[in-house]
């Protein structure tokens, strides 16, 4: 191959930029933000064309302390429900393994419905089918939409997560299991003590993965009618006269947050992915 | 009426409604919010698939500027959630489009719910594609690429004939996965009121008050739905196999 000369061959990127002397750039995390503040500009030169109209940008500012606590909300629902479907995943991955094939069975089905079904019919389910309140004796419980939202989701995340504990624990080498065994654990000691300390490490990218969509899915919850970041951004066009050249700035705006929350876990998963692979 | 809608008639006094077997009306309805959900499926999962094909080559490109969009497009697509990205441009991007008149003079948005969801939804879905392409093609061994390069293969000649067709194979079970993800999704089109299977059914379900034999239906077809595709993509993996390549 004759010196500096690129072949018609479809080389490493990072290769065929080295081979050619020219920088090798990585993509950083502003470079991603670019695009969605050339629409907020393009739409505060729409917006400034009227001058009777207040700019885009001072609404944002003004409405922004609103937008940021429902934003604040859709990650409390992301990480409650995160927590009550991972624990129930946990338990459901584990019968998912089980050696009874009477375990095994409607955890398979449990997992296969839940998994398959959509993520917004799930919650319509949950919203329809639990009552508003419950009484119990003289109490009366209420059971508010983003309780039930923090459910539905739970529903969809234990299906997943039993799914990456399945993948993660029949990953383990076989060897893991019979060694353990000739040195006498118990089953369920093998599975606690030996074989899920191991699992850990390669369920948490997964896991993390699973944790960024369900909180793009928090989002789902304005559909069923929880005063999360959506239904306000939704408010706060309508209480601005509900003017149509600010409906691409607001929901342009709640873009951005969920990108400014969710890119960094995803570089992060992405680390913690390679350095996991090289062991 | 025949055997067969009475038999539902009955049921449905009995206690278990299910309207779009036994009214006429219900069940064109129910018809065609199936007939669209498996619409905009098929649509947006050729779409993405293309968008991923093309941006997976792109990302491998030699002009920067082919990359970066390609790479910001990805990470702009993935890291926001895909209903805020149907508002964005169901209300956003309409607003700014112009309008065409129709026959009666009305003016209308140049593009459509159905349309909207589905260029929304390809792009969303077409993001975790293109990632799920590279993955593809990263697996090839570079002696495959060199190979081709010997045989005098142009760039683009190669990825055409050896290394996407490779790619396809080694990334088929994470595409199904993409694609499984894609059908649920399509709910989403709910939220723009395009009367899709769940929208239907919610109008359904907020005339006669049979919410939950509606929800069982939703979530009984959905799972049919979905086992049709992984089913086919199966098949296709089958079809595909060549021995020696993979596992």
């Amino acid at each position: 191959m004759s010196e500096g000369r690129i072949l018609p061959v479809i080389h490493h990127v990072g290769a065929v930029l080295k081979a050619r002397g020219l920088p090798v750039t990585r993509l950083r995390a502003w470079h991603a933000l670019l695009p969605l503040w050339l629409i907020l500009a393009g739409a505060t030169a729409h917006a400034a064309s009227d001058p009777e109209a207040p700019g885009v940008l001072s609404i944002l500012l003004r409405w922004s302390p609103l937008l940021l606590r429902g934003f604040v909300f859709n990650i409390i629902i992301s990480l409650l429900s995160m927590l009550l479907g991972t624990i129930l995943g946990l338990w459901l991955g584990l019968a998912l393994v089980s050696q009874h094939s009477a375990i095994r069975a409607p955890a398979l089905a449990a997992t296969e419905f839940f998994r398959n079904a959509p993520w917004l019919v799930l919650l319509f389910f949950v919203t329809f089918m639990l009552p508003f309140q419950v009484e119990i004796g003289h109490f009366t419980i209420p059971f508010p939409g983003w309780i039930k939202a923090v459910l539905g989701l739970a529903l969809a995340i234990m299906a997943n997560v039993a799914e990456i504990v399945r993948g993660a624990v029949q990953s383990i080498h076989p060897g893991q299991w019979e060694a353990s065994e000739a040195l006498g654990f118990t089953r369920s000691q093998q599975m606690w003590r030996i074989i899920l300390p191991q699992c850990i490490k390669r369920m948490i990218p997964p896991w993390m993965n699973l944790y960024a969509i369900v909180t793009m899915s928090t989002t789902l919850a304005s559909i069923i009618g929880v005063n999360e970041v959506v239904t306000l951004a939704g408010q706060v066009q309508a209480a601005e006269g509900g003017r149509t050249d600010l409906l691409a700035p607001i929901y342009g705006y709640v873009l951005l947050l969920f990108f400014i929350y969710s890119y960094p876990i995803s570089v992060w998963t992405r680390r913690l992915e390679r350095k996991y692979a090289t062991r | 009426m025949n055997g067969f809608a009475s038999f539902f008639q009955h049921l449905a006094a009995s206690g278990i409604d299910l309207p779009y077997l036994y009214d006429s009306f219900d069940a064109a309805r129910f018809w065609h919010g199936l007939l669209l959900t498996i619409e905009l499926s098929v649509v947006t999962i050729a779409a993405s698939t293309l968008i991923g094909i093309i941006g997976a080559w792109m990302q491998a490109s030699r002009v920067a500027v082919a990359r970066g969009i390609a790479n910001v497009y990805v990470e702009m697509f993935r890291n926001t959630p895909p209903l805020v990205q149907i508002y964005f441009f169901y209300f956003g991007m309409s607003t700014l489009l112009p309008t065409v008149q129709n026959a009666y003079g009305q003016h209308l948005p140049l593009l459509g719910g159905f349309a909207w969801a589905a260029l929304s939804l390809s792009l969303y879905a077409g993001s975790f594609s293109v990632e799920i392409f590279r993955s593809g093609i990263e697996a090839i061994p570079n002696a495959t690429s060199e190979a081709a390069e010997s045989l005098g293969f142009t760039r683009i000649k190669a990825y055409q004939h050896i290394i996407l067709p490779l790619a396809i194979r080694i990334c088929l079970p994470a595409l199904t996965n993409n694609l499984v993800n894609l059908i649920k999704t399509t709910t989403l089109a709910y939220a723009i009121a395009v009367p899709e299977l769940l929208y239907v059914s919610g109008q359904i379900w907020s005339d006669r008050g049979n919410v939950p034999e509606m929800m069982v239906t939703l979530l009984v077809i959905y799972l049919v739905l979905v086992g049709i595709l992984v089913a086919f993509m199966r098949g296709l993996e089958r079809a595909l196999k060549k021995p020696g390549l993979g596992t």
